[in-house]
């Protein structure tokens, strides 16, 4: 049965759903806002360190939930293994309204204007599609700007000499440094570095109406207690809901685009919070699932125009799967550099991003969150036995002492590393699931091995006694930072949407999420998402003034 | 005032727990002083073993180890919830460390039982149950309370971390 019809269908409340959502309905559009998961409030804070979004051994605090929600994983060696969301592997992003915001560390990086001409700047390489983005950093200087002061930022990156040109400082100061920071900032300064306050989508005092972040030691992975921690959950889409022109309906799963016989767009079917098959007709459609899932739906949607799923008529769709690959040091102090104040992370460079020698970009480094004493367990030095007197000894020697510093290398994203359907294998709604395939490129491993070494000699030079790497992982990158399988480009032919995240062949569809990003910058990618979001929200806003989306 | 008073009532009767849990475990093999001897998947012999076999992996000395901690309640938990298809796993690999033992593992002296252990990390069948029991073992012990494991969160207090958030519950 079809459902009242609106101007737009969202897919999806995380970062640039949930913008999209309120910039449509503050324009007057009328819109749907689904969302497969629950809307978790602070008030569903759970202090677990077993059973959250960083650690989820005991499973994922806000969702996917593990029964019916599979991937299949395909190895380097050809294997299949079946994985549940809270599996080593899964690439999993939260399943909830906020998305990924309603739990993330929070880091709010513009990317370096480098970062979107990454062919231009470093030519091609072999076994990559690595590419420059159609669109520039001063395209979205604005956007930055708008997510920055609406959504909610505290810092101070006025000391990095890297950064893009900005207009506007941050609306709010840092917190206090930690102990960490202090004695890092001045390793940096011995270095020659250029050390900075990172800038967080965390209130460091009362903005917006919610308070300043608290600072325990449950951050990142958990939902924030007194809701400081700045995530769509609680600011854009509460503001969509309040025009009344935005209906959010959590626990929907999207089963597929409806399209009408010309191959446009009508609406979505999809399962509703009592697994009812509902219409929801609309006259255009935003896909913003995050990279994977996004990737999934449009491949979910096949139609005798579009046989290989929506937007995927030269086979583009899933490819390009790309994450972080995250590298670093430990170093071991004489003093105690635990303070047991949250979030923990705080300090950053800059400095290699790009402009080394022989490496085709590179990642900001900063000190890692604070960390649980289960999450600590794997940064002890190589060496310590696993087990055994032994290895508590060492718990209480380090975990008071140690310092660990990382960052995102920016990967060279492949065509081989994806997300295709599995051709057998179906979620609990009966929807077809996804097959995961590829690894890294070598190169990849060459730069997050370099900046390994970098941290190496920053602790050093804040006084580390002992240092020791720690390692990129080796397969298959999506996670958090999933982003890369709808990519933005001008030419149809090598790649899915246009410059205005429209589906080449579709004028009444979007991808507004990092799906859309040919590169993923050597920063976490949430504010460029953001940032992206509400730039598309003006181009869709500007022609449905015009053309109504009525072709 | 009331805080501090709270945190060395729970650290003495830690201490005397501990005391007397070394006395019990080694003795009958329960998982400490609010010893349960009702396992949700574990026999109770089995849960001897496995509570020795623990206890190795992060033995009592000045702090408490793992069988003080509970870290078998937490592991026999999880069997019957989320570590389901792991049942197999530890089944066959008590039963085998009994094996190696020549009767009850938990019944070899300590430095035996880490002998034993040794060969079972070194064995290519054993190795993937060796390798459960130790994550499992850390879970149990450094995650929190409410699985089972850490009791009085007394790895945290081990390394020093105020176990008592000021809001909220923990």
């Amino acid at each position: 049965m079809s459902l009242p019809k609106v101007d737009a269908v969202v897919v999806g409340a995380g970062a640039g759903g949930g913008i999209v959502a309120k910039e449509l309905a503050v324009n007057g559009l009328s819109v749907v806002l689904l969302e497969r998961g629950r809307w978790y409030t602070p008030a569903d804070c759970r202090k677990d360190d077993l059973r959250n979004q960083r650690t989820s051994i005991l499973g994922n605090n806000t969702g996917p939930d593990d029964e019916g929600n599979p991937r299949v994983l395909v190895d380097a060696q050809g294997r299949e293994r079946i994985l549940a969301p809270s599996e080593g592997g899964y690439n999993n992003n939260a399943a909830c309204v906020g998305g990924g915001t309603a739990t993330y560390g929070a880091m709010a990086w513009r990317y370096h204007p480098g970062d979107f001409r990454m062919r231009s700047v470093y030519g091609p390489l072999e076994g990559s599609t690595l590419d420059d983005w159609p669109i520039a950093y001063d395209d979205l200087e604005p956007h930055y700007e708008k997510a920055e002061w609406e959504i909610g930022v505290s810092g101070d990156d006025s000391g990095n000499p890297f950064k893009g040109p900005r207009k506007r400082p941050l609306p709010m100061p840092p917190l206090p440094p930690s102990r960490e920071e202090r004695i890092l900032e001045a390793g940096a300064l011995r270095l020659g570095l250029h050390p900075f306050h990172i800038p967080m989508l965390r209130n460091s005092v009362p903005y917006n109406g919610r308070p300043g972040c608290m600072r325990c030691r449950w951050c990142v992975g958990f939902l924030c207690e007194v809701n400081a921690k700045c995530g769509t959950q609680n600011t854009v889409i509460p503001t969509a809901l309040a025009t009344g022109h935005c209906q959010l309906r959590t626990e929907s799963m999207t089963k597929e685009i409806l399209l009408d016989g010309r191959g446009r767009a009508t609406g979505v079917a999809y399962f509703d919070a009592r697994d009812r098959l509902q219409e929801q007709p609309a006259d255009l459609v935003v896909v913003s699932c995050a990279a994977t899932e996004s990737a999934r739906l449009l491949l979910n949607s096949k139609h005798r125009l579009h046989p290989n799923g929506l937007g995927n008529r030269y086979d583009w769709v899933g490819r390009n799967l790309q994450g972080h690959t995250y590298s670093g040091a430990v170093g071991y102090f004489e003093q105690e550099t635990y303070d047991d104040l949250g979030p923990g992370a705080g300090i950053a460079i800059s400095d290699y991003n790009h402009g080394t020698p022989g490496l085709r970009g590179g990642a900001m480094l900063a000190n890692e969150f604070i960390r649980l004493p289960i999450q600590f367990v794997p940064s002890l030095p190589p060496g310590t036995p696993r087990w055994g007197k032994a290895h508590k000894d060492a718990m209480r020697k380090f975990y008071r002492r140690t310092i660990m510093i990382q960052g995102p290398t920016q990967e060279m994203p492949m065509a081989d590393s994806r997300v295709q359907l599995d051709p057998k294998i179906r979620d609990r709604w009966g929807i077809p699931v996804l097959r995961m395939s590829g690894g890294k490129h070598s190169h990849t491993l060459e730069i997050a091995a370099a900046m390994s070494d970098r941290a190496a000699q920053w602790l050093t030079a804040s006084g580390a006694i002992q240092v020791w790497p720690k390692k990129a992982g080796q397969g298959l990158s999506g996670g958090q930072h999933q982003a890369g399988t709808c990519r933005m480009g001008r030419d149809p032919r090598t790649s899915v949407v246009d410059p205005n995240c429209r589906i080449h062949d579709v004028d009444n569809v979007f991808v507004v999420d990092a799906s859309v990003h040919v590169t993923n910058g050597g920063f976490n990618p949430v504010l460029t998402i953001m940032a992206n979001a509400y730039r598309v929200s003006e181009f869709i806003v500007k022609t449905w003034n015009g053309t109504r989306f009525r072709s | 005032m009331q805080q501090r008073d709270r945190i060395k009532l729970q650290k003495d009767m830690g201490r005397r727990c501990f005391v007397r849990a070394g006395v019990i475990a080694a003795a009958a093999g329960t998982a400490g002083c609010s010893s349960s001897t009702s396992w949700r998947f574990f026999t109770a012999a089995e849960a001897e073993t496995i509570n020795a076999a623990c206890e190795c992996i992060i033995p009592a000395d000045q702090d408490p180890g793992a069988a003080w901690a509970g870290v078998v309640r937490y592991i026999d938990r999880q069997l019957a919830g989320k570590f389901k298809p792991h049942r197999q796993t530890y089944r066959r690999g008590i039963a085998a460390l009994d094996r190696m033992a020549g009767g009850r593992f938990a019944q070899l002296s300590p430095v035996a039982q880490i002998d034993c252990l040794t060969k079972a990390e070194r064995d290519k069948e054993l190795r993937a149950f060796f390798d459960l029991v130790v994550a499992h073992t850390m879970q149990g012990f450094y995650g929190s309370p409410r699985h089972g494991g850490n009791r009085d969160w007394v790895s945290w207090r081990m390394l020093r971390i105020p176990s008592s958030p000021v809001r909220g519950r923990a």
